[in-house]
């Protein structure tokens, strides 16, 4: 098998990218700060911007490394691979995978396990951590209708089964949703999810975390060359990235909803940054999405080993890896895909 | 795999110490300066063959002196680091 290569994170804003023979490296006021053979990576991704050398470059599209840059904020911007990379073999495989009906079941079995998993995982901690505030019943029933829903999408034979038992999944875990809501209940309390326009507090936090989320997986997967509009689980659907939809299944539950349950419980935001519309719309407040961005930078940054690769990773990665999981998958380097799971 | 590589280079001529500059320069290509003249590579078999022939092109076998220590895949068990010079770990998160 081939070796797994190395992805180079430059987050320092003004670290400046050069090459020395084969070797990669980044200056930060003429300062070398780090130094690293080029054959041990398979891409860079710089978030914020210095500059880049062209030998960099060059040395880059030479070898096939990715070299990818993305805003602060994680918002994919462009990306330079040369000629001979392996990009539209992978992009042809995804396609192909995604036209294959067992296939795509098959990845669509993987992130939404992972998602059912990771939704079960919320509701048992807070039944863990807070027995005598909850409706410990109704918690144990949705843990296990849960836990039936995971045996029957093992064997479920086509995507619509697996699209049904998903939605199922998702009904039995939102109605349950208000009881990971320990303070400040009566202004957060959610009747169903809903959106496009969300009705209540809960739905419009909900749908902010979800798009913020939607643009990390986009660019992750922008980075590591596959086609974030191609999925497996979602069907095409113009401007609908659906790819990053099939990946975001399996984080929900821990990037957004956990921030959003948190933010909730430790009054980090209230009702009164929320306002509703003519139209039953609810949006938040100016404050209260700087409140909420500023909790999800931070987020980000904490510290997690990651399940499958058994390394210590911030948070924020997470998307990236889990992309780079799957091209490695869809070129045949890995036997299946490892989808994220979270205790 | 990880190959540790040192070297000896006899550098009491002109022509030593370019052969050192030299040897030198092709490890820094492929692995990492851990001490003076050793070097941590992180190769596969075949970048390992072609490092090996372009130091051996280099270096003068009767006065220098190559050795490469296989540590094979399972090298993060094998390797203990004590004291300044910290290095960075290939396999690991890089992140800077």
């Amino acid at each position: 098998m081939r070796r797994l290569l190395n992805t180079l994170y430059v987050t320092m804003p003004d670290a400046y990218l050069a090459c020395d023979g084969e070797n990669v490296l980044v200056k930060v006021k003429d300062e070398i700060k780090f130094r690293v053979p080029v054959h041990n990576l398979e891409s860079i991704i710089c978030f914020g911007f210095a500059g880049a050398s062209p030998k960099l470059m060059y040395l880059c599209c030479e070898r096939g490394v990715a070299l990818s840059f993305l805003t602060e904020y994680g918002k994919f911007m462009g990306r330079v691979t040369g000629g001979i990379s392996g990009n539209v073999l992978l992009r042809r495989a995804q396609y192909r995978w995604a036209d294959d009906p067992s296939i795509s079941a098959r990845l669509s079995k993987r992130f939404i396990a992972a998602k059912i998993v990771n939704s079960r995982a919320l509701l048992h901690r807070v039944l863990r951590d807070h027995k005598e505030v909850v409706d410990q019943n109704s918690l144990e029933k949705a843990l296990r209708w849960l836990a039936g829903t995971l045996d029957r999408l093992e064997k479920a034979p086509d995507g619509n089964v697996i699209r049904g038992i998903e939605g199922e999944a998702a009904q039995i875990y939102f109605s349950n949703f208000n009881q990971l809501v320990l303070s400040q209940k009566e202004n957060f309390y959610m009747e169903n999810r809903n959106r496009r326009p969300p009705t209540d507090n809960i739905n419009a936090l909900l749908s902010f975390l979800y798009t913020l989320l939607t643009h990390d997986v986009v660019a992750a997967l922008e980075s590591v060359g596959l086609d974030p509009q191609v999925g497996f689980l979602h069907r095409e659907r113009s401007g609908r990235p659906s790819l990053a939809l099939d990946v975001m299944e399996e984080l929900r539950p821990h990037f957004a909803d956990r921030l959003a349950v948190t933010l909730i419980n430790r009054k980090q935001i209230s009702a009164d940054g929320f306002i509703v519309k003519e139209n039953g719309a609810v949006i938040m407040e100016d404050e209260t999405r700087k409140e909420v961005l500023t909790a999800w930078q931070k987020r980000k940054q904490e510290e997690i080993t990651h399940p499958y690769l058994e390394e210590k990773i911030p948070l924020g990665l997470v998307p990236y890896v889990q992309a780079l999981l799957l091209a490695r998958h869809l070129r045949g380097d890995l036997e299946d895909y490892p989808p994220f799971f979270w205790k | 795999m990880l190959v540790l590589i040192t070297y000896d280079v006899n550098v009491t001529t002109d022509a030593g110490k370019r052969r050192l500059r030299r040897v030198a320069k092709q490890c820094v290509n492929y692995g990492q300066r851990v001490q003076n003249s050793v070097f941590e590579c992180l190769l596969d078999p075949s970048q390992f063959a072609e490092l090996k022939h372009r130091l051996e092109e280099i270096i003068d076998a009767e006065t220098d002196s190559l050795r490469y220590y296989f540590l094979g895949n399972n090298w993060k068990n094998r390797v203990e680091h004590v004291g300044t010079k910290v290095t960075y770990d290939p396999e690991g998160v890089l992140m800077v």
